[in-house]
């Protein structure tokens, strides 16, 4: 797969170099473009439509009078953006204790489930008996629809009914009233178990497939160097896995980040104030305040953020692998 | 080459810890499906009282839920079919030839899939209402307005799957068939696609299966004759009698398609990603 990819931009090069040397006719130059309109004009309608008014009614007092009259909302200038990013406000400090609470969840979510992910793909690199049905069944949380998985840990994480208290309280005996896991504080770790129990497998799938491409001789030569197990890791495995590993941060710290099915279908729309991620956070303010320009500020000071810490670490890691 | 027999146990004894938290929620899915109402209203039981298949009949009649299915079908298999034909063509134009703004376009789309959507659902939702009132297209709460928001994702996605994949398959197929006379759409349509079927499949069904289980837009652009099985099946649970032998019922058939697709086709899916990874 990887020979064929880097093969083809060479062709590329040289079939660049022939159109160079004789003008090809006009209507080859137009199709590449011709091509592109469908997806083009898509985009327009979808994403930079929709991004360009976003930014604009952040500017504006887009309240439920105006929604179906926009162009008459009155002129904000930057209140919106003076509400959601002032400390002292209830606003602005709700704003902040969410993104407080999301980063914490995203740290954690992202560590066990790289943790689990490389620890159960090392585990199962060697083959052994029962090992693809063992891969398949850690597939599996990963394959169901979110909303369906998700709805069971709703009701394994009730009160009277569920099975959490059934183990913690009438079978362990660890507490003797039944503790609430859906609100209060139990609920953050509530959600975080949720996320990593949904997310590890997909590290597990992308970490398995780059140790496949790890050639075993690397291995066996640390093996008569006298490397042991761990030595091995740390020496071959990470240092070969890291651009995987490097794609597989960015993506899974943008879904945790912007997840928003997990809270909503584990909480409903009203989640506890200590779970209360970003993404629901400000669906919840804009749905029921009715406040789009406030909705809309808060979603672009989100993006600036993402793009902020996207953007740095790529080019970290980035210089980093170069100076390697 | 012989194991350690600690690595052995360390491997077994990890294993065995993950897969049960792996698999209690899902025999739970299982199992609860299988009880008697009584069994879910009381304390919870590992094993059903007696076996039954009654919850897999009476979810039909809780909820709405074919309706709901038929809505995801519909909704799930237009975005899904739509994006992937216009991804195929801007994906044969990004694989195929270099043109000016081809980068800027790339760098677009690829930049799209980290947005929050959120970000684009306030927009769409003023957008929408602002349409059915000028021109009378009522796009807020139809199938079709929710179609082209789940494209949000779907299309961005599809386009940078195909077009590594497009990229994968070789350029001497296309010259020859342009030397047999074919031009390059004819060359498209006769020789690429035909040779680019699997890859085709994978993202239309991946695509399929993400729209499936969206829920942000779902829960905002449809009304009760829209709505689809992801927000739907909330529906059971805020009700004030719940009947978790249903639900669990309902679940695990919306499930079983979706499972059994990711599951034949993981191993494409993987290729496709890591080799983004790589290059």
């Amino acid at each position: 797969m990887v020979e064929t990819l880097t093969a083809t931009p060479v062709r590329h090069d040289t079939k660049n170099g022939k159109a160079a040397a004789k003008p090809p006719r006009r209507k080859r130059q137009l199709l590449p473009y011709l091509l592109l309109v469908p997806a083009i004009l898509l985009e327009l309608l979808i994403h930079i439509g929709p991004m360009i008014v976003g930014v604009i009614i952040s500017f504006y007092h887009l309240t439920q009078l105006y929604l179906a009259n926009w162009r008459h909302a009155p002129a904000a200038g930057l209140d919106n953006y003076r509400v959601a990013l002032n400390v002292n406000g209830a606003a602005g400090k709700a704003l902040l204790h969410s993104f407080t609470v999301t980063l914490t969840y995203t740290v954690l979510v992202l560590g066990f489930s790289w943790l689990l992910g490389m620890t159960a793909a090392v585990l199962t690199q060697r083959a052994f008996r029962g090992r693809a049905i063992v891969r398949t069944l850690f597939l599996l949380p990963f394959a169901l629809p979110i909303f369906a998985s998700v709805i069971t840990w709703n009701f394994m994480g009730q009160r009277d009914t569920g099975v959490i208290n059934h183990v913690l309280v009438d079978q362990l005996h660890t507490q003797t009233t039944r503790p609430f896991w859906l609100i209060g504080p139990n609920s953050f770790p509530m959600l975080v178990a949720v996320t990593i129990w949904r997310t590890w497998p997909f590290a597990f799938l992308i970490i398995s497939a780059g140790l496949q491409s790890i050639p075993d001789e690397l291995y066996e030569a640390a093996t008569l160097d006298g490397a042991g197990v761990m030595a091995q890791i740390r020496r071959v495995t990470l240092p070969l896995l890291a651009p995987v590993n490097r794609v597989l941060f960015v993506v899974l710290f943008l879904w945790t980040f912007n997840d928003f099915t997990t809270p909503y279908t584990l909480f409903g729309d009203t989640p506890p104030v200590q779970a209360d991620l970003i993404s629901l956070h400000i669906y919840t303010t804009s749905f029921t305040t009715w406040n789009f320009g406030t909705g809309s500020a808060m979603s672009v000071v989100l993006l600036l953020f993402l793009l902020l810490v996207t953007g740095i670490y790529l080019i970290v890691t980035n210089r980093r692998s170069d100076n390697a | 080459m012989r194991e350690p027999m600690s690595l052995r146990w360390t491997r077994r004894v990890v294993l065995v810890v993950l897969g049960i938290f792996t698999l209690v929620p899902i025999y739970i899915m299982i199992t609860s499906s299988l009880k008697p109402l009584k069994d879910v209203q009381g304390t919870f039981t590992w094993w059903p009282s007696t076996v039954t298949f009654q919850p897999f009949r009476e979810m039909w009649k809780t909820i709405p839920l074919a309706h709901y299915f038929v809505n995801s079908l519909v909704v799930s298999t237009a975005s899904s079919i739509a994006s992937v034909v216009i991804a195929l063509l801007a994906a044969y134009s990004l694989s195929r030839y270099r043109f000016r703004g081809r980068q800027a376009f790339s760098v677009t789309v690829l930049s799209t899939q980290m947005f929050p959507g959120i970000l684009f659902l306030l927009p769409l939702f003023v957008i929408f209402v602002n349409i059915s009132k000028v021109i009378g297209i009522n796009l807020y709460g139809s199938r079709l307005g929710l179609t082209i928001t789940f494209m949000t994702f779907t299309l961005p996605f599809a386009i940078w799957m195909l077009t590594g994949y497009l990229d994968s398959i070789p350029r001497a197929l296309d010259e020859a068939a342009m030397v047999d006379g074919a031009g390059p759409l004819g060359a498209l349509f006769r020789v690429v696609v035909p040779a680019a079927i699997p890859g085709i499949v994978a993202v239309a069904i991946y695509a399929f299966m993400t729209a499936w289980g969206e829920v942000l837009f779902a829960s905002v652009m449809t009304d009760q004759s829209t709505r689809t099985l992801a927000v739907g099946l909330r529906g059971y649970v805020t009700q004030n009698d719940v009947y978790w032998n249903q639900i669990m019922a309902a679940s695990l058939t919306v499930s079983i398609p979706i499972v059994a697709a990711f599951l034949l086709l993981q191993r494409f899916m993987v290729s496709g990603m890591t080799a983004g990874a790589v290059k």
